[in-house]
């Protein structure tokens, strides 16, 4: 399983890459191989301020649905809007061309409530 | 409960699986992709491990009454080396589950049953045969069942075994040997709508006939399929899943099974289903198709053009082959018509539908 060492993790199965107060977030690899073919990514919420924990989206896969949390506070700035025409993207590549949204973060202190690779390692192994 | 393992659970976990409990068994769900996985069994052919499956022998000269007292389709009509798709009714106007009945000759028939039923319909049958005295035994830990579906699924299974395929007619079948394996019973049936041949064989020959279809459909490029693709099939065809669509409070006739459902005999609740569809049903089972982006599940509202909730999903997907959400659900029966407009509520958002007839899917 691909579990990348300098990006961060939450329970929830989402990824998260720090660059200063902007954080980049996507789902895991772990979490598009539970998810299987990923149709639709739904995200509505550009532009909002969204609290830690809060529904920022969904995930539709063939077979299921599942929402999308925010790993913590901050406005969304911006979506990836390439998983409109292309969700298969977040099966394909989940870190990388399957980024979901960037937020800029409100409080830097919760980052460091994420947990990093081998305790992400840990959750799912 | 303790999860039960098919005859080669191993077998798929090697093959990189992903399991998941369903009706009490460790299934394989998914091998590679849910979508691949269906275009493999529209276009190619694929084999699904559906050896959860139940059943059950019925025999001797008190057969057919007990058969023809707990299922509402009509087995006396079946000749040897038939099958028929049928229901058992409960008392209350509700379905017991969905089932095949297999003719082998006039004193031996098999009944397939769901996986999840097992139990409840060996017990629902045995209540019904105190009175009737047939010899009634369930055999389902005996018998693995491998589904072997798609275009091109003849010409690979005909590498494999004398009995010439073609000659099976759909709903038909015969016992004989295959891949090396004695006594299979080779059926023209199948859960997906792409042809094809389901073979039951006892579970210490397994083994030896999959990895012979295996090789007979390597040129094919044959592959396992998983009950994900299972479901997206089957709900293209507009298949009726026992536990989403049918269930104890659903009646046959509200859910389409009327073709299934033969007033030429008595059987279990055959007076009060006989008046249902004198009277007509409230309610009917529909196949819809989402005109925007999104995908239906079970459970979500469906509404009329006001907002007025007049029905619910009872099954739904993305459809790889039409690439568009799709589902069977319940509404009113003035909603129930082709061509009605209706609207699937999706968490937030109400989207634009169109009830179809049914196959969803006509390829």
């Amino acid at each position: 399983m691909n579990i990348p060492k300098d990006l961060k993790y939450t329970k929830d199965h989402e990824w998260v890459k720090i660059d200063g107060d902007v954080v980049t977030v996507g789902i895991t690899d772990f979490a598009q191989k539970e998810l299987g073919d990923i149709v639709y990514v739904e995200v509505e919420t550009e532009g909002e301020d969204i609290e830690q924990g809060e529904t920022f989206g969904t995930v539709e896969a063939v077979k299921t649905v599942s929402d999308l949390f925010m790993p913590v506070s901050g406005n969304i700035i911006e979506f990836n809007e390439e998983l409109e025409s292309s969700p298969e993207k977040v099966n394909e590549d989940p870190y990388g061309e399957g980024w979901m949204i960037k937020i800029k973060v409100e409080d830097e202190s919760q980052l460091e409530e994420l947990i990093d690779a081998a305790e992400y390692e840990d959750l799912v192994g | 409960m303790e999860l039960k393992k098919i005859a080669l659970n191993d077998v798929h976990e090697k093959l990189g699986a992903k399991m998941m409990p369903f009706a009490g068994y460790n299934m394989p769900v998914r091998y590679s992709s849910d979508i691949e996985e269906h275009k493999t069994v529209r276009e190619g052919v694929g084999v699904f491990d559906v050896s959860h499956m139940g059943e059950f022998w019925v025999e001797g000269p008190k057969a057919i009454e007990l058969i023809q007292k707990v299922t509402s389709n009509d087995a006396s009509k079946l000749v040897d080396g038939q099958a028929q798709y049928s229901c058992l009714p409960n008392e209350k106007g509700g379905i017991v589950d969905d089932l095949i009945v297999y003719r082998f000759n006039e004193e031996k028939y098999l009944l397939v049953v769901n996986a999840s039923n097992i139990e409840k319909d060996f017990e629902h049958i045995s209540k019904y045969n105190e009175a009737i005295g047939a010899e009634l035994k369930d055999v389902s830990d005996d018998y693995s069942l491998f589904a072997v579906q798609g275009p091109k699924a003849t010409e690979v299974l005909q590498k494999l075994t004398e009995v010439d395929l073609s000659a099976i007619k759909f709903y038909h079948f015969t016992v004989g040997s295959i891949g090396g394996a004695n006594d299979v019973i080779i059926s023209a049936t199948g859960y997906t709508g792409s042809g094809g041949f389901e073979l039951y064989v006892k579970n210490d020959l397994a083994l030896p006939l999959w990895d012979a279809i295996f090789k007979a459909g390597e040129e094919a490029d044959i592959k396992p399929i998983g009950l994900g693709a299972r479901d997206t099939l089957r709900l293209e065809k507009g298949y009726c899943l026992y536990g989403n669509d049918i269930d104890e409070t659903t009646s046959p006739l509200e859910a389409g099974l009327g073709w299934i459902t033969k007033f030429t005999k008595d059987f279990v609740n055959s007076e009060n289903l006989k008046k249902q569809k004198e009277e007509g049903v409230d309610r009917k089972l529909v196949g819809f198709i989402l005109e925007e982006k999104g995908i239906p599940r079970k459970d979500y509202p469906i509404e009329d053009a006001d907002g007025n909730q007049i029905g619910m999903v009872t099954s739904g997907s993305q459809s790889p082959m039409l690439e568009k959400g799709i589902g069977l659900g319940y509404v009113k029966k003035e909603f129930a018509s082709p061509g009605t407009e209706i609207y699937i509520a999706i968490r937030k958002r109400k989207l634009k539908a169109k009830v179809e007839k049914l196959p969803l899917y006509k390829g």
